[in-house]
């Protein structure tokens, strides 16, 4: 199966849009949402891999080694880091949230409509 | 410095300044951290309307490419990542920085800034902002733009949830962050799919190398996926609803910033792509992309309209009318011309003059009132008779009164699109009567305390519009800025419509927009293009009345309503449409899900 | 909008984006493919500017703006964590108690932070060279901090980390990137133009700018992450609301169906 790899990450992004949708807690949620994006570091890996490559540092091995896409694992890496500061900026929401709202649950914000 | 080398520095300066303020902020006082900021600001404003004088006025040529690190292409290929500024380009990141230095003279001193150990954090995170917005649009590489955007985002996330005492802006930012990073991941796995199939991330390498191949499923799949993204970030149907939650909320100086630029980015984005990465033979066909743009477009401004004139919540009344005006740019964007694009260049200029300005006027009722409710300012604002007057002009100038900008950009796009279809402007007309009308209501209630006080809406959800002043306490008299501003933004719309440079500029960078193969020559090939010849552009007469028709609908709506208040059967009609707007973070990403699904469905027929 | 009716919203939409994306899928190259053109050509480059990391090459040379704006995406957040997270006008902030710790736990964690330091700054230092740099090595370096917490107590972290130098460093590290990338201006080149000499492949002092950039970052993560994690620590240990910090009853809660029908 050579499209599977690509298709878990599809499946993944879809499993992390469903507990977005269905999610009963806030924190939940933002969880969920870095399900969702996980998709997106399985892609690029998948579609960076090579048959046979090895990590894309020549400290130890000849320049002329068979290695891995690095500019897929280097997008990869900013793409981690937009993932881990856009869910503390989240959950620093949420923190505030429940002090001002008692509840982390999204069914119960209810002052923001029509 | 050659024009080039300046496209870095526009990117480069704010965030030197958001460094320092970051730094030094604690030790400074307030009007030094204020005075530091609008001078970190001011200074790319400058360079970037030097680089857009420049790449406007021929000479150099249309287009400065700046190829980042001095990674120049060999023999066509490369490592590195372009900046490329043409008419269009540089003039958006011309409007993002002088719309700033704007916002930041409006919060000159009385903008309250609590943390308190933390001076200049405000004014740094809007330098941030401005620096993620003008690499948007200044960027000619898909990941360095998905970069961008995600800079954008994180920073509107913070600011819009600035006023952590109340709920709501929590709840609004929340909503804004969930649903827009979700939107970026949509656009990151379209980015992926493109670099597996290409082996690129220039917009213009990805046009070039798909043009190679017939169109299959892949390249719909990753223009549905970047697409969405950048359609989440433009508020369109049905991914718009973070954005009344988040304006309505967010301090007024953001939603000046927000409503303004921000949005439109987003359309800037879409058409950006399509033009340079889609618009070929490899691509998504013409046809099947006009379609899907004027069917989310036409949704997007008949929604906006509709759920701005059931606002009493004035901020939400504002941010529906700007999600109205996102529908119009979308159908001027839609119909793949030349004539279009300039269209809604202008009309994106002018807009963002005078929404700014009517948030601006809402700021100073907020702060003096401690609310910005329809029904609760009835007759109240009588002593404000300047803000009266300019929360009137822009409400007027909105719905497209020549020789407002807004009147020449809805001019110009409306014939645009007129000739793709014939039915288009008198949508144009339509929606502008309504989001003018409804502020124009607003403006005759609160300011003049004209008809009878209006009563409260028993059949569906509605947001009021009590909140906190952002001014530390509530203002006794009016500060200068605070009325300055939103003058001087208005002036600029009026500008905007009046010289007859800035519609001729328009007019070429619509042609320099739409021209795919120009583009890629000039970023790939190091071609000089020639730049057209300037064409003088003159308002149509046929525009000059619709926006008279358009300006006096909205006088009569709004008349209409503050004196012959519709039944409530009437406004019942309107109660389902707005339960969608729940407020529920849930319902909002499954509506961004069938918005992917609709663009796909309407995009499909182009594969083979 | 009921919770059933969002989930058949959702299954819909999710129908057709499966379908769209299986067919996606099914164009790709096939997996593990030898077609790697932009990879072939970053690694030449990499070996051109003797960066023995390739993928350090792309972060801090060839893609030096998107590592950039990536900075700035932390330092934003950061920044908003800030503001988001400060103590409101009604809570009040309140010394944590000194904790007992067990003894075997103290030790351990005594033990390793100077280890975990290490480690984080060789992670840091060797970014060119090995897998790691600035982001990687900056979060271990912020954590072995942190080991303080865990092996003593709030206080004793709080000691080895007054905030505001913290806040000047991640500034600083943020201010370092942009002044590198200004100072290849001021020599004659582009913006972040790697104009240093490449040094010896394979060496410690190769790849020209990037060990500067891996070092600016490391700054400016290490001293971002101390002050974030500071952020969420000072809401969970010090600051208590007036009315006792949010309990679970002071608001509507609940498996709330207030859904209109």
């Amino acid at each position: 199966m050579t499209v599977l790899p690509y298709l878990v990450a599809g499946w993944i992004f879809l499993v992390g849009v469903y507990g977005l949708v269905t999610s009963r807690n806030l924190i939940h949620a933002v969880g969920c949402l870095a399900v969702a994006q996980s998709s997106t570091y399985v892609l690029l890996l998948a579609v960076g891999y090579r048959r046979g490559g090895t990590a894309p540092v020549f400290s130890d091995v000849p320049p002329d080694r068979r290695v891995v896409d690095p500019v897929v694992q280097a997008l990869a890496l900013t793409d981690i880091v937009v993932g881990a500061t856009v869910t503390a900026l989240l959950l620093a929401l949420v923190v505030q949230l429940r002090k001002r709202h008692g509840t982390v649950d999204p069914d119960a914000l209810s002052d923001l409509k029509g | 410095m050659d024009t080039a080398g300046l496209l870095p520095l526009v990117i480069a300066v704010p965030l030197l300044g958001a460094a320092v303020l970051v730094a030094g902020g604690r030790r400074l006082p307030r009007i030094v951290t204020d005075a530091l900021g609008c001078a970190f600001a001011a200074a790319p404003a400058a360079l970037a309307l030097l680089v857009l004088a420049r790449v406007a006025g021929g000479g150099a040529g249309p287009y400065a490419v700046e190829w980042v690190g001095g990674w120049h292409l060999a023999g066509g290929e490369g490592v590195g990542i372009v900046l490329v500024a043409d008419p269009l380009g540089a003039g958006l990141a011309a409007l993002v920085s002088v719309l700033v230095v704007a916002v930041l003279a409006y919060s000159w001193h009385y903008f309250e800034e609590p943390p308190r150990r933390h001076g200049g954090a405000f004014t740094a995170l809007i330098l941030l902002f401005q620096a993620g917005m003008c690499g948007f649009a200044l960027t000619g590489d898909l990941f360095n733009a998905f970069v961008f955007f995600e800079l954008m985002g994180v920073v509107a996330y913070a600011l819009t949830g600035y006023r952590v005492e109340e709920s709501r802006p929590l709840h609004g930012a929340l909503s804004f962050g969930i649903v827009n990073s979700l939107g970026g991941y949509c656009m990151l796995l379209g980015i992926t799919l493109l670099y597996a199939r290409t082996g690129e991330l220039g917009l213009a390498q990805i046009g070039r190398a798909l043009d190679g191949r017939a169109p299959d499923g892949l390249v719909l799949a990753a223009f549905v996926l970047v697409a969405t993204g950048l359609l989440v970030k433009a508020a369109a149907v049905p991914f718009h609803f973070w954005l009344p939650d988040a304006h309505a909320v967010a301090p007024t100086p953001v939603c000046m910033l927000l409503s303004g630029v921000m949005v439109e980015l987003g359309v800037y984005g879409v058409a950006r792509v399509y033009w340079t990465v889609f618009s070929g033979p490899g691509g998504v066909p013409h046809p099947d992309l006009t379609r899907a743009l004027l069917v989310i477009g036409t949704l997007t401004a008949l929604l906006g309209a509709l759920m701005c004139w059931r606002q009493r919540h004035i901020k939400r009344l504002l941010a529906f009318s700007t999600v109205a005006h996102t529908g119009l740019f979308l159908t001027g964007v839609a119909v793949l011309s030349p004539e279009g694009v300039s269209g809604t260049a202008l009309y994106v200029l002018g807009h963002a003059g005078v929404k700014a300005a009517l948030f601006g006027c809402v700021g100073v009722l907020l702060d003096r009132y401690a609310s910005v409710d329809e029904h609760e300012l009835y007759g109240r604002a009588g002593e404000l008779p300047v803000t009266g007057v300019l929360f009137t002009v822009g409400g007027l100038a909105l719905s497209g009164l020549p020789p407002f900008g807004t009147g020449l950009g809805k001019a110009l796009a409306e014939e645009a699109a007129g000739q793709a279809a014939g039915w288009l402007p008198a949508l144009f007309v339509l929606v502008s009567a309504v989001t003018g009308g409804a502020v124009l209501r607003v403006a005759l209630r609160v300011f003049a305390g004209a008809g009878r006080p209006p009563r409260a809406a028993e059949d569906g959800p509605e947001t009021t519009g009590e909140a906190e002043p952002e001014t530390g306490g509530r203002l006794r008299r009016v500060p200068v800025p605070m009325l300055a501003v939103p003058a001087a933004l208005l002036a600029g719309a009026l500008s905007v419509g009046v010289l007859p440079g800035v519609a001729a500029t328009a007019e070429r960078a619509g042609r320099l927009f739409t021209d795919a193969r120009g583009y890629r020559a000039a970023v790939l090939d190091g071609r000089p293009v020639a730049a057209p010849a300037a064409v003088a552009q003159h308002w149509p007469t046929t525009g000059i009345l619709l926006g008279l028709l358009s300006t006096a609908l909205a006088a009569a709506l709004a008349a209409l309503a503050v004196w012959r208040p519709a039944r409530t059967g009437a406004t019942a009609l309107t109660a389902p449409v707005r339960r969608l707007q729940s407020g529920h973070i849930g319902d909002y990403v499954a509506w961004l899900v069938v918005g992917m699904a609709l663009l796909t469905a309407l995009t499909a027929t182009g594969l083979r | 909008m009921s919770p059933r009716g969002r989930l058949g919203l959702f299954l819909a939409g999710a129908a057709v984006v499966a379908a769209l994306f299986t067919v996606a899928c099914l164009g790709l190259p096939p997996f593990g493919g030898a077609h790697h053109p932009y990879g072939d050509r970053a690694v030449r480059a990499a070996v051109r500017h003797h960066t023995s990391n390739a993928i350090a090459s792309v972060n801090f040379d060839q893609r030096a703006l998107d590592t950039l704006g990536e900075e700035t995406i932390l330092f934003s957040a950061v920044l908003g964590a800030v503001v988001l997270l400060r103590q409101t006008a009604d809570e009040r902030r309140h010394t944590p108690a000194p904790a007992a710790v067990r003894p075997p736990i103290r030790r351990f964690g005594l033990l390793m932070l100077p280890v975990a330091l290490a480690v984080g700054l060789y992670v840091v230092a060797h970014g060119q060279l090995s897998p790691g740099g600035g982001f990687q090595g900056g979060v271990v370096v912020a954590t072995a901090l942190h080991l303080l917490y865990i092996a003593a107590d709030y206080r004793a972290l709080e000691r080895v980390r007054p905030l505001r130098p913290y806040e000047i460093g991640e500034a600083v590290g943020e201010a370092a990137y942009v002044i590198t990338g200004l100072a290849a201006v001021l020599a004659g080149s582009a913006f972040l133009a790697n104009v240093l000499p490449y040094g010896t492949f394979a060496t410690l002092s190769s790849g020209g700018t990037v060990p500067l950039l891996n070092a600016a970052v490391g700054m400016e993560v290490a001293c971002g992450v101390v002050v974030l994690l500071a952020q969420f620590l000072d809401q969970a240990v010090q600051i208590e609301g007036a009315d006792g910090g949010g309990s679970d009853d002071d608001g509507p809660r609940g498996p709330g169906r207030r859904e209109r029908a």
